[in-house]
């Protein structure tokens, strides 16, 4: 009768647990034998607090979009990722990240609009040109190569400077800043360093697009700062915010994405011989839904009593929601653990669900189309220039990945 | 079927329009969804479907 016990009496698994040894693209084990058991369970956190863990698809998909169910970092109770996570709550600004609507969204709609489908569309031959000449050029150096540095990550930052109107001539160093301030083997102080100084950019080029016309999101944002819909600061933070979240997600999906059809490659073939896109387009959703690259588990706060799978979670109960596990749930998702490209895989909350579902969804799923449906096109003898059991994998962060992939040819 | 959307609880995912583009589309200035559409020819009733299950911010109420 444990489930009778307050959870200060009860051995409850750690969260995040870690991925088996030699199964590198599989969620955490003890996660998935929790989802077997229950859709929802309980878990500690680092600070030895206790949390649901939610493991169901259908019931991810029923809390993330209840409105009585909260981002609000500063409510007490919430699972903080960690210790910064948890200090950083006291002082940080409002983003997308951290609030509810309608806040939420009064900030949201000041982000979407580089995103839409038709915007998105119109950059897909840019996105196949850059594809093009990075490859060219990682063809024409020395083998091996490292894929992640000369591919997966220079290419998604060039998207987001160019939508947001970074000017070519300051690409340079917005870019080493935007690597800097990611960057594991820089100090704290020299990650934090890079973001002011990013910070600080984005806000002069706001401001000088107040006077001076120029394009992109940067130009977008300086009219609404000039209407009163935002200000320099608030703009400046959602900027980075977009070149954050756009710069190392796609690029994890690209260098995991290679190193797990390296290790199937009778899926990776069907990316190399298809040029249909909707073969392309299917075969990106269930990499999206195998990799699921948000790995530590989404985090709320119930605002009211909420009732789902035959549990009630309390108002003033925290959630974690490991994104991972509900898109290895057999119950939508049979044989889950099967790298399948042409499977349905498009119900994955690899973005999220509910009203934080990921911004830049369309502009990654373009990007992971066009790549994949190229490298292993014109790279058909590309192979792992290591054993895969020397990859070092992004196990501790946020987002899943990997380090680096060395490649030959 | 009969397509109502809800614009102030759109989040301009844009998983309707890539569901069915023939239906949905969005606002320039913010990506919020526009119903092209509300009564859409049968053949598109998948796609439709799918547009309403896929919808994050449950924006979109299908009357069948």
């Amino acid at each position: 009768m444990t489930e009778t016990l307050p959870d200060s009496l009860r051995e409850l698994p750690e969260f995040p647990s870690p991925r088996a040894a030699g199964c590198p693209f599989n969620p955490p084990p003890q996660q998935l034998a929790a989802a077997a058991a229950a859709p929802l369970s309980r878990v500690r956190i680092w600070n030895g607090s206790t949390h649901w863990l939610v493991t169901g698809h259908a019931e991810q998909r029923a809390l993330l979009s209840d409105q009585r169910i909260s981002a609000d970092e500063k409510l007490p109770g919430f699972p903080y990722q960690n210790a910064a996570g948890q200090e950083g709550a006291k002082h940080h600004p409002v983003t997308i990240f951290n609030s509810d609507d309608p806040e939420h969204s009064r900030i949201r709609r000041m982000m979407t609009f580089p995103f839409t489908l038709k915007r998105v569309e119109a950059l897909r031959p840019k996105i196949q040109q850059i594809t093009d000449e990075l490859i060219d050029r990682m063809l024409a150096g020395p083998k091996p190569a490292d894929l992640v540095t000369e591919l997966a990550l220079p290419l998604p930052t060039q998207m987001i400077c160019d939508l947001l109107g970074v000017p070519i001539k300051d690409q340079a160093l917005f870019q080493r800043a935007a690597t800097v301030a990611v960057d594991r083997h820089a100090t704290p102080e020299e990650n934090q360093r890079s973001s002011q100084e990013l910070a600080a950019y984005l806000a002069e080029l706001i401001t000088r697009r107040m006077t001076e016309p120029g394009e992109g999101w940067v130009a977008d944002l300086a009219e609404r700062v000039k209407a009163g819909d935002t200000t320099v600061p608030e703009a400046a933070l959602m900027g980075i915010v977009l070149l954050i979240a756009g710069h190392e997600t796609s690029a994890n999906m690209i260098g995991l994405g290679t190193a797990a059809l390296l290790s199937n490659p009778d899926q990776l073939a069907v990316f190399r011989d298809s040029q249909d896109p909707k073969v392309l387009a299917a075969g990106t959703e269930e990499m999206l839904r195998y990799l699921s690259i948000a790995q530590h588990g989404l985090r709320r706060i119930a605002l009211e009593d909420v009732e789902v799978g035959g549990e009630v979670i309390r108002a003033g109960e925290g959630l974690v929601f490991p994104l991972p596990v509900a898109n290895w749930d057999a119950e939508v998702f049979p044989q889950p653990e099967k790298l399948d490209l042409h499977r349905d895989a498009r119900a994955h909350h690899a973005f999220g669900f509910g009203i934080h579902q990921c911004v830049g969804q369309q502009l990654a799923r373009v990007e992971l189309q066009v790549v994949y449906g190229t490298i292993y096109r014109r790279i058909p003898t590309l192979a792992l220039a290591t054993d895969i059991e020397k990859i070092e994998f992004k196990q501790d962060h946020f987002a899943y990945g990997v380090h680096s992939l060395p490649v030959t040819w | 079927m009969k397509i109502i959307i809800d614009q102030d609880k759109c989040v301009a995912a844009g998983q309707c329009v890539l569901a069915a583009a023939a239906v949905f589309d969005q606002r320039d200035e913010d990506g919020v969804v526009v119903l092209l559409d509300e009564n859409p020819p049968a053949e598109l009733a998948d796609d439709v479907r799918q547009a309403a299950a896929a919808c994050p911010a449950s924006a979109i109420t299908l009357a069948e």
